[in-house]
């Protein structure tokens, strides 16, 4: 019953409204259940693990700064209906790819980035192409589809840079190759274009440096996406995302649309991984991709987003309360059990756990709702049949 | 040619595969005139509209033959959107509406107006912007002119079912051009008062010069509000008729009856001394389109009971709630022993045994082996076809004598196959329902509930099917409840046929009794006589 | 004839023809390059032994119902207990692996009734809630083993005193214990004769039970629930049964995995576990509502063979380890062509 209204949230229309709605106290605390509990365990994380706030925040700022593009390249196909796009890892490879390139030919600061932004759109838009296609073979399994592909596509990955660099690529460069002449290395230092986007403007308050280039390309891309959902494009990813049949019979192509919304978050998420390795500075050739997709999408889910709504605000703050736990985590886990790795387990175990919760909250949630409306259907029957006794 | 008709239908023939489901219908609709279209499921009414929409099933399936008319020239509709382009809008039975929309989003769904902008003239009109002002100014006028007076920006959740019927009609009478409206079982889950309130709408929209076609299987309705009544009935056009001339028993005869030689072999009042192995008492089935709402029913040892009615009145709620199949609640006796409702098990315990009419829903396997279909069903319920493995103290299937008894009866009921493994998913709709006689057979019923047993089957498949059952009445005694939208067939093998209205039992009436008084009783007519 | 010739084709499935055909290649490299073959032979056989249980706990799960248990990390954590139990008392011996055997067992009937509870209010969404309350498991058991209550020194981190290591050795008289026992050559091949044994009667007993009442009623429910209810079949205690024989046999899969590997490994190690076994029985031709005994057996000997010999194959002719790779690939790539494919399609 929610997913729809929790769609329009941060996507609202100043005038006139688009839905209007009432809000009650406990509705509001109802849907905001999930972040207000992350909320909870983040302040008793932050003051158990006694670490310095000013420390945590720069900490926080940075991996805001890092995380926030991905996470929001995960909303449009939740609002197309797609579900919670595990594939997002593609999007990540093709920016890696681009990085990569950029650093083999030496690109230094902003050019190199933009070059590696520039080179990993067609690839992305190939890999969301195909991406969409096969989703659109996959109706109602598109989660659990988009997640094997994330693994079929990362060993292709592997596949490419471990064994075909060197052999069938002849790439010769020390700096990325490894030693035997053949496969990447494991990790590769983007000498280039660290910190390109992050250092164009930099300003401290208060002692904590604020990489405000990064910031303003997140920002852009919430007046992006609020733009997207006032256009026709918009209504129709919206329309095809509550009923692809109710949309295909408006006429509105509804594959397309699906391979519209794929393309799109395959794109972003290249970007977002650009910006994300940047602000690393190094890449985890082989590792750094894997990690993004369940991290973004959990955040997502800490924000009280669901398989079927998610707003740019839920992106936002879910983002803040995950890297908050995963900042304090360790320091939380050292203190409490004397151990900092439980903490580290414990972050991951978070990471996976607020993901099933998620699903099974909207398989249940679904189950209900159509007992619900079964019931109201017979109550409905009967008041008919006895009014015309 | 005069250009007052709307819409005329001329000769349409549609079948799919082999199965013919239109035959040459005729159809003429004029300018403001409200056409109802009635039939029993079935009929081919939604055949017809899928055609006069264009939607994709029919061309997929071979296209169909005749031509359809529109406002006086010959058109080729091969798609929703060239029925749209035509002026033909389409009230679905089902809710065409997104509920997380409001209504003004709803009603201008993929014809939103937009305002070009500067990326739009580069990228192309899907970005351009959506005019929310233009948006609901359409809007509210279109659900002014049906005088409805929902907030157009209010989302359609939660708003109640009748509003939503409105909202669908606002939607259509939006588009540009309308000129026919076509409604499909509009008041199907309105309540009484929405339904007068939706009736007038359409009058309003008849008024000012659309064609309204209208279909339905509530006579009631139709009488109220239809200019003309047109009648379906297995694919043909049984009559047209201006409503002053038409009478509620007449068209519900049409709608029912066929005419095939009364070859009536019960005798009659042959089980009038059995006592009732059957005894229902305020029987509620929550069976969603077919509601049983308070029956009661006595079925006697050895008869076969027929039960029949219009469609959406109840008829297979009661065979799904007493197997177990639909939540139910009320008491049911079986040999004067209570059975526990919403339990299967314990009603095939009790040895009713349900052939159901969701063929491939609920009678089959369809992925599975001839054999395995009629024999698994008694494995599981009846203990049968099974032996011990050497000493040991579990049982297994024993495959032999399973293969034996598939072959029993493929030639008992003559099922065209290739063998007692062949898998029952390709076998043709006749033999798919040969196979389920054979499956409720081999679980030796005491009573045998049959819903349907002859829908969208062949003619020999019907009569096999039929005879069979008639024969496992007289030889071995066993009860027959048959559930049948076909009037006929029920005649042709019952002692006693129900009536159900509105999810009750309306009447009895003995199979001889004339066609017009079963029009009056399925109609809802009163003071029943014949019981 | 061309048409005999596709429907042949058809039934017998496009990804195993070209497995096999990849196969046949692969051996026929092996023998040009001179490679031990009965050595490869022989550690096929171990690899399938060790991985057939596993891939047979997909069938009840499937045949259920409830669709292919990418929950088997649930069964698989239960089996690494039971290891665990035994390996801290120091059980030996054939005594030993009962035990652990039991242990795991029982240990994986109470996790699978459970997930068999859970899985039965998601129907339609089995496999993802099924992956990700796997990779919830094993992730919050990362933080149990740390603080088990294990005291076995060579068991534990030497340094500090607590919590389990990252990969235990199973110890002499455990490891490999089946893979020994009536062990024999033939033409050079080792025969693990034991090991094979214990898969040969796992299957033979889930053939026989698919042919009981119990069993047919589970196959009934799954292949279609309306018409198991008109059968009078409870379908969600079908279900849960299919859960739970599938995570037990998860469960004492792990066991005889473990002791033929001759290691534990805790932690991040059974994390993707689910993924071969899934791709396994789909390669031997079962889809996510059909399979059976045979599937799972194809499907083994297939998948592990190509993997036993693809890695010394690939390594005479390029540099590196490519089977860790190809494992990916091909796992993967095998459930998102079964995913993809249309529902129904047999």
């Amino acid at each position: 019953m929610k997913e729809g209204v929790q769609v329009k949230e941060g996507l609202r229309v100043k005038e006139p409204l688009r839905v209007k709605e009432q809000l009650h106290v406990k509705e509001l605390l109802r849907r905001n259940a999930v972040p207000a509990l992350f909320l909870c365990m983040c302040v008793l994380g932050v003051l158990i693990s006694g670490q310095n706030i000013r420390y945590i925040a720069q900490e926080l700022i940075s991996r805001l700064a890092r995380n926030w593009f991905l996470v929001l390249s995960l909303i449009i196909p939740v609002t197309a209906g797609l579900g919670l796009n595990f594939a997002i890892v593609l999007g990540a490879m093709a920016g890696q790819v681009g990085l990569i390139v950029a650093t083999h030919c030496k690109l230094p600061g902003l050019v190199g980035l933009i070059t590696a932004v520039v080179l990993s759109i067609p690839i992305a838009i190939l890999l969301g192409i195909s991406a969409g296609h096969v989703l659109n073979k996959a109706r109602g399994r598109e989660m659990i589809t988009s997640m094997m592909l994330g693994f079929f596509a990362n060993g292709l990955y592997l596949l490419v840079f471990l064994f075909m660099v060197g052999t069938v690529f002849p790439i010769d460069n020390p700096e990325i190759v490894l030693d035997t002449g053949v496969g990447l290395r494991g990790t590769i230092e983007l000498k280039y274009c660290k910190y390109a986007l992050d250092n164009l403007l930099r300003i401290k308050v208060l002692g904590i440096n604020i990489p405000v280039g990064s910031f303003a390309v997140v920002i852009a891309l919430c007046f992006g996406m609020r733009w997207l959902y006032k256009t026709k494009l918009g209504q129709e990813l919206r329309a095809v995302g509550q009923d692809m049949g109710v949309a295909s019979v408006a006429g509105i192509n509804v594959d397309r649309t699906r391979v519209i919304a794929m393309v799109l978050s395959t794109v972003l998420a290249a970007i977002g991984q650009v910006i994300f390795l940047q602000n690393m500075g190094t890449i985890n050739t082989f590792n750094s991709h894997q990690q993004i997709g369940t991290v973004a999408i959990a955040s997502l889910l800490v924000g009280g987003a669901s398989v079927t709504s998610a707003t740019v605000g839920q992106g936002l703050i879910g983002t803040l309360l995950f890297q908050l736990l995963f900042i304090v985590s360790p320091a939380a886990g050292q203190r409490l059990m004397g151990n900092a790795q439980i903490g580290e387990f414990f972050r991951v175990f978070i990471g996976y756990g607020i993901i099933a919760v998620a699903l099974l909250i909207h398989s249940w949630g679904r189950k209900s709702s159509l007992e619900s409306a079964s019931r109201q259907a017979m109550m409905k029957e009967e008041a008919k049949t006895t009014g015309s006794m | 040619m005069d250009d007052n008709w709307v819409l005329q239908v001329k000769d349409v023939s549609k079948a799919y595969g082999d199965n013919p489901v239109l035959n040459k219908v005729n159809l003429s609709l004029k300018r403001g005139e409200i056409h109802a279209l009635v039939g029993e499921n079935g009929a081919g009414k939604s055949t017809l509209m899928n055609i006069l929409f264009g939607m994709p099933v029919i061309h997929e399936t071979g296209g169909f033959t005749g031509e359809v008319w529109l406002k006086g020239r010959k058109s080729e509709i091969k798609s929703p959107k060239d029925a749209m382009d035509a002026g033909i809008g389409m009230v679905h039975q089902e809710f065409m509406l997104l509920p997380g929309f409001s209504v003004a989003e709803n009603v201008k769904l993929n014809r939103e107006p937009t305002k070009p902008n500067w990326f739009s003239k580069v990228a192309g009109p899907k970005f351009e912007t959506i005019n929310l002002h233009k948006m609901g100014y359409d809007t509210r006028q279109a659900l002014d002119r049906i005088e409805i007076g929902v907030d157009e920006w209010l989302p359609l959740m939660g708003m109640p079912v009748g509003h939503r019927q409105f909202i669908e009609i606002a939607r259509e009478i939006d588009k540009t051009d309308l000129s026919l409206i076509v409604l499909d079982e509009p008041t199907a889950v309105l309540t009484e008062t929405e339904s007068s309130r939706l009736l007038s709408a359409l009058n309003k929209l008849a008024g000012s010069g659309i064609g309204v076609l209208f279909i339905s299987h509530r006579l009631d309705e139709v009488f109220e509000i239809a200019d003309t009544i047109t009648v379906l009935r297995d694919g043909e056009v049984i009559c047209t008729v201006p409503k002053h001339e038409a009478r509620v028993e007449n068209i519900a005869e049409m709608m029912v009856g066929r005419k095939i030689s009364n070859s009536k072999a019960t005798q009659p009042g042959r089980t009038t001394g059995n006592g009732n192995i059957l005894e229902i008492r305020n029987l509620s089935v929550d069976m969603p389109g077919e509601y049983v709402n308070g029956v009661d029913l006595n079925v006697r040892k050895g008869e076969i009971l027929g039960i029949g009615g219009l469609a959406g009145h109840g008829k297979l709620g009661i065979a799904n709630g007493l197997m177990g199949l639909c939540h139910s609640a009320g008491t049911v006796m079986c040999d004067s022993q209570e059975i526990p409702l919403n339990d299967s098990r314990a009603a095939l315990d009790a040895g009713l045994v349900f052939l159901s009419e969701d063929r491939r829903g609920v009678g089959l396997l369809l992925d599975e082996s001839i054999e395995d279909n009629i024999a698994l069903a008694s494995v599981v319920s009846r203990n049968k076809f099974v032996k011990k493995v050497g000493p040991l103290p579990i049982s297994v299937e024993d495959g032999k004598s399973i293969r034996e008894h598939a072959r029993e009866m493929i030639s008992l009921l003559d099922i065209k196959c290739t063998g007692p493994q062949q898998s029952v998913r390709r076998l043709s709709g006749g033999n798919q329902q040969k196979v389920c006689v054979a499956k409720a057979i081999t679980m030796e019923p005491e009573v045998l509930l049959v819903s349907e047993p002859t829908r969208g089957i062949d003619v020999g498949a019907k009569e096999r099917v039929l005879s069979v059952i008639k024969r496992l009445n007289a030889e071995k005694g066993i009860t027959v409840v048959m559930t049948s939208s076909e009037l006929a067939e029920l005649r042709s093998m019952c002692d006693r046929i129900a009536i159900m209205y509105n999810g009750k039992i309306h009447g009895i009436l003995s199979p001889d009794a004339p066609d017009a008084e079963f029009g009056f009783c399925m109609a809802g007519g009163g003071g029943v006589p014949g019981d | 004839m061309i048409d005999s010739l596709k429907q042949v084709l058809c039934k017998f499935g496009l990804p195993r023809l070209t497995i096999m055909l990849f196969l046949v290649a692969l051996l026929v490299v092996a023998t040009i390059n001179h490679l031990p073959t009965s050595m490869l032979l022989g550690n096929s056989l171990v690899r399938i032994g060790m991985n057939g249980v596993m891939v047979l706990a997909m069938v009840p799960s499937v045949q259920s119902g409830a669709g292919l248990n990418f929950g088997l990390p649930i069964g698989i954590i239960a089996g690494l207990i039971g290891m665990l139990v035994v390996m801290e008392f120091r059980l030996t011996g054939f005594l030993g692996l009962a035990i652990a055997l039991l242990v795991a067992c029982v240990l994986g009937i109470a996790a699978g009734y459970l997930y068999g509870l859970v899985l039965n209010r998601v129907r339609g969404q089995e496999m993802m809630i099924g992956t990700y309350a796997g990779f919830s498991i094993v992730s919050g058991m990362c933080m149990f083993w740390l603080l088990a209550p294990f005291k076995n020194p060579e068991m534990i981190w030497v340094v500090g005193g607590k919590g389990l290591r990252m990969t235990l050795a199973v110890g002499d008289s455990l490891s490999g214990i089946l893979d020994r026992f009536w062990g024999f050559t033939l033409f050079g091949v080792k025969v693990p004769t034991g090991l094979l044994l214990v898969f040969a009667v796992a299957c033979l007993l889930m053939g026989v039970f698919f042919k009981t009442r119990l069993g047919i009623s589970m196959r009934i429910a799954g292949a279609n629930p309306a018409f198991a209810v008109s059968c009078g079949i409870n379908v969600d205690k079908m279900r849960i049964l299919g859960t739970v024989l599938s995570t037990a046999l998860g469960a004492m899969g792990m066991v005889i995995y473990c002791q033929s590997l001759g290691y534990v490994q805790l932690y991040t190690a059974p994390l993707m576990m689910a993924f071969p076994a899934v791709a396994a029985v789909l390669i031997g031709g079962a889809t996510a509502r059909k399979a059976d005994v045979l599937n799972a057996v194809l499907g083994t000997v297939l998948f592990q063979t190509l993997l036993t010999i693809a890695l010394p194959v690939t390594r005479s002719v390029i540099e590196g380890d490519i089977s860790e790779v190809a494992k990916t690939i091909i796992s993967n790539g095998m459930i998102l062509y079964a995913l993809t494919r249309k529902e129904g399609d047999g």
